[in-house]
């Protein structure tokens, strides 16, 4: 297995349907964070959420590896890789869903952020131990942002 | 779970929520696993809260599918081999 025992920290960003846009926002600002501060991270997205942030980072100042979605779940069950981080990315049940997966299959210390309409009824439905991140956030991001940087999920 | 797409699949409920197609699974199937995220079935990994319910009909396997935009569906796929081998765990 490779990913955190002798390199860097190393993070995974599991992002959800990129259709509320303060996902794509959020996970850029979170990968500068995690770069500056060391910690290495990859992106695992659907087609759609991964082709939003490339095409935004054309010189990859932000970006590093970014996979598939299904290809990240399938190394992490198989025990190929591991992170020391995982971010997921959630507002629909399908985002707990994946949330609820990387914490039964990874050891990485998993930070669901939970944003959206309806973000309150998310939290509610994750009852496994995390470090949660949630702000009613839809074209915004700030609030989301905020409550990212009082976690500082980088200097853990 | 590429796979899916290339499945002969029945979808019995759609754009639900996990707790929705596991509730189905435990009312309609008598014949049912539990088993964990990332449990191998066919040649991909299964997503979900745990326990996740798998439901068994004859040879068909009962399942929930996410996908990121789309939520919880939950399929219904005929293969005698992979329902033997899930029945199989069960003992």
């Amino acid at each position: 297995m490779t990913g955190e025992t002798d390199q860097a920290k190393t993070a995974l960003l599991v992002l959800g349907c990129p259709q509320v846009p303060v996902q794509t926002s959020i996970a850029l600002y979170l990968l500068n964070r995690l770069k500056k501060a060391g910690i290495v991270p990859v992106i695992a997205g659907n087609k759609a959420a991964n082709t939003l942030l490339v095409v935004a980072d054309p010189d990859r100042h932000y970006l590093g590896e970014v996979m598939d979605l299904d290809r990240a779940i399938a190394l992490i069950s198989e025990k190929k890789r591991d992170f020391t981080l995982c971010f997921v990315f959630i507002h629909n049940d399908a985002g707990v869903t994946y949330a609820a997966t990387m914490n039964a299959i990874s050891q990485a210390k998993i930070y669901p952020v939970i944003y959206g309409e309806h973000y309150e009824d998310l939290v509610n439905q994750i009852d496994f131990g995390c470090t949660k991140i949630a702000a009613k956030a839809v074209h915004n991001p700030l609030p989301l942002k905020k409550g990212i940087d009082e976690v500082a999920p980088w200097a853990a | 779970m590429g796979c899916v797409e290339s499945m002969n699949y029945e979808i019995l409920l759609k754009n639900g929520s996990f707790k929705e197609c596991r509730d189905y699974v435990l009312k309609n199937f008598s014949e049912h696993l539990d088993v964990q995220p990332g449990f191998r079935l066919f040649d991909m990994h299964v997503i979900g809260v745990p326990p996740i319910a798998i439901g068994l009909e004859g040879d068909f396997i009962i399942f929930p599918f996410t996908k990121p935009c789309h939520g919880t569906f939950l399929l219904r796929v005929e293969d005698t081999a992979e329902a033997a081998r899930l029945r199989a765990l069960k003992k």
